[in-house]
């Protein structure tokens, strides 16, 4: 089962890359209001049915993919057939 | 006088991907330790007395700083050490590392300037009640150098607020160079021997590089390592 993790940091962290990337789309003559950039984590996961592979996956993100201190996580899940 | 003291022997903690561990050697062998190196992978630390955390780029950095190194197995006998009062010091990426591994609180995020900094700062001593810092003046200030990407330390304002009411905010940086939180560039753990700083001291042990002043914190875990050694012989 495929599963994708998507990563953000939590709102009110400094995110200078988010700045970063705000003001160049500014620059860019976009008129985006904030930007914030995370990191996505696409996974194969070995379980037969969601609901054991989302527990899976939401031990992976408490112990590696994200730190629940600064960062907050999304999983979403896809059949692989 | 100093010659005659036992040289307490301290750990060094090589990463793949660590590379301050040889000026971490050298400094606490300059200072008067044994140092000795420790490979990631050792499932045991060797007899050691205190453990230093190297800087560097352990694990490339991937995912977070220190996100991979804390699950090294020589990690869980860090981990078990500080429980039973060794002496730790996390240097940049060990301080990374170190609160990965919630041996520390807070955490380690891009500079604010995204830049990379690569300069001497001032620091201000803030506690001189951990083992680190007891050969400090208390609000005396440090001149040693820092070299991160990622230094921003961060905590929630209610953490922040805690480890103030506990006096865990051993070093602020007086002219921040990443934005961390309340210029925070040094933390303690609450049992006060486990220490993280962003600043490098084994890159200022000699007035020669510029300053000696981080031989201060280095000559506090000699010190410490050097009383627990004694205690446990």
């Amino acid at each position: 089962m495929r599963a994708t993790v998507l990563v953000r940091p939590k709102p009110g962290i400094l995110d200078p890359q988010g700045e970063a990337v705000e003001s160049s789309l500014r620059h860019l003559g976009f008129p985006v209001g904030e930007a914030r950039v995370g990191r996505v984590v696409d996974l194969e996961v070995e379980a037969t049915d969601a609901v054991a592979a989302r527990a899976e996956v939401e031990r992976m993100c408490e112990q590696l993919l994200a730190n629940p201190l600064i960062e907050s996580y999304e999983i979403e899940l896809e059949d692989a057939q | 006088m100093t010659e005659r003291e036992p040289r307490p022997r301290i750990g060094v903690i090589t990463f793949p991907g660590s590379n301050d561990d040889r000026d971490a050697l050298q400094a606490l062998e300059l200072l008067g330790a044994e140092a000795v190196p420790v490979w990631h992978a050792d499932e045991r630390l060797p007899d050691v007395a205190g453990v230093v955390l190297p800087g560097g780029f352990s694990y490339g950095d991937y995912l977070r700083c220190g996100a991979i190194a804390r699950f090294s197995p020589a990690m869980r006998a860090v981990a078990d050490f500080a429980a039973l009062g060794g002496p730790v010091l996390g240097i940049c990426n060990g301080f990374q590392i170190l609160c990965e591994a919630g041996l520390l609180p807070g955490a380690l995020r891009p500079n604010a300037s995204l830049s990379f900094v690569c300069r001497d700062v001032d620091l201000r001593v803030e506690r001189t009640d951990t083992p680190f810092t007891s050969l400090c003046e208390p609000g005396g200030v440090l001149t040693i150098p820092v070299k991160h990407g990622e230094g921003c330390w961060f905590a929630s304002d209610e953490l922040l607020a805690e480890l103030e009411a506990n006096g865990q905010i051993v070093l602020r940086y007086r002219d921040n160079p990443n934005g961390s939180v309340a210029d925070v560039a040094g933390v303690v753990n609450a049992d006060r021997n486990v220490m993280g700083l962003m600043p490098h001291p084994e890159h200022a042990v000699d007035p020669l590089l510029g300053s000696s002043d981080g031989a201060l914190i280095l000559r506090g875990l000699i010190a410490s390592a050097r009383d627990r050694a004694v205690v446990t012989a």
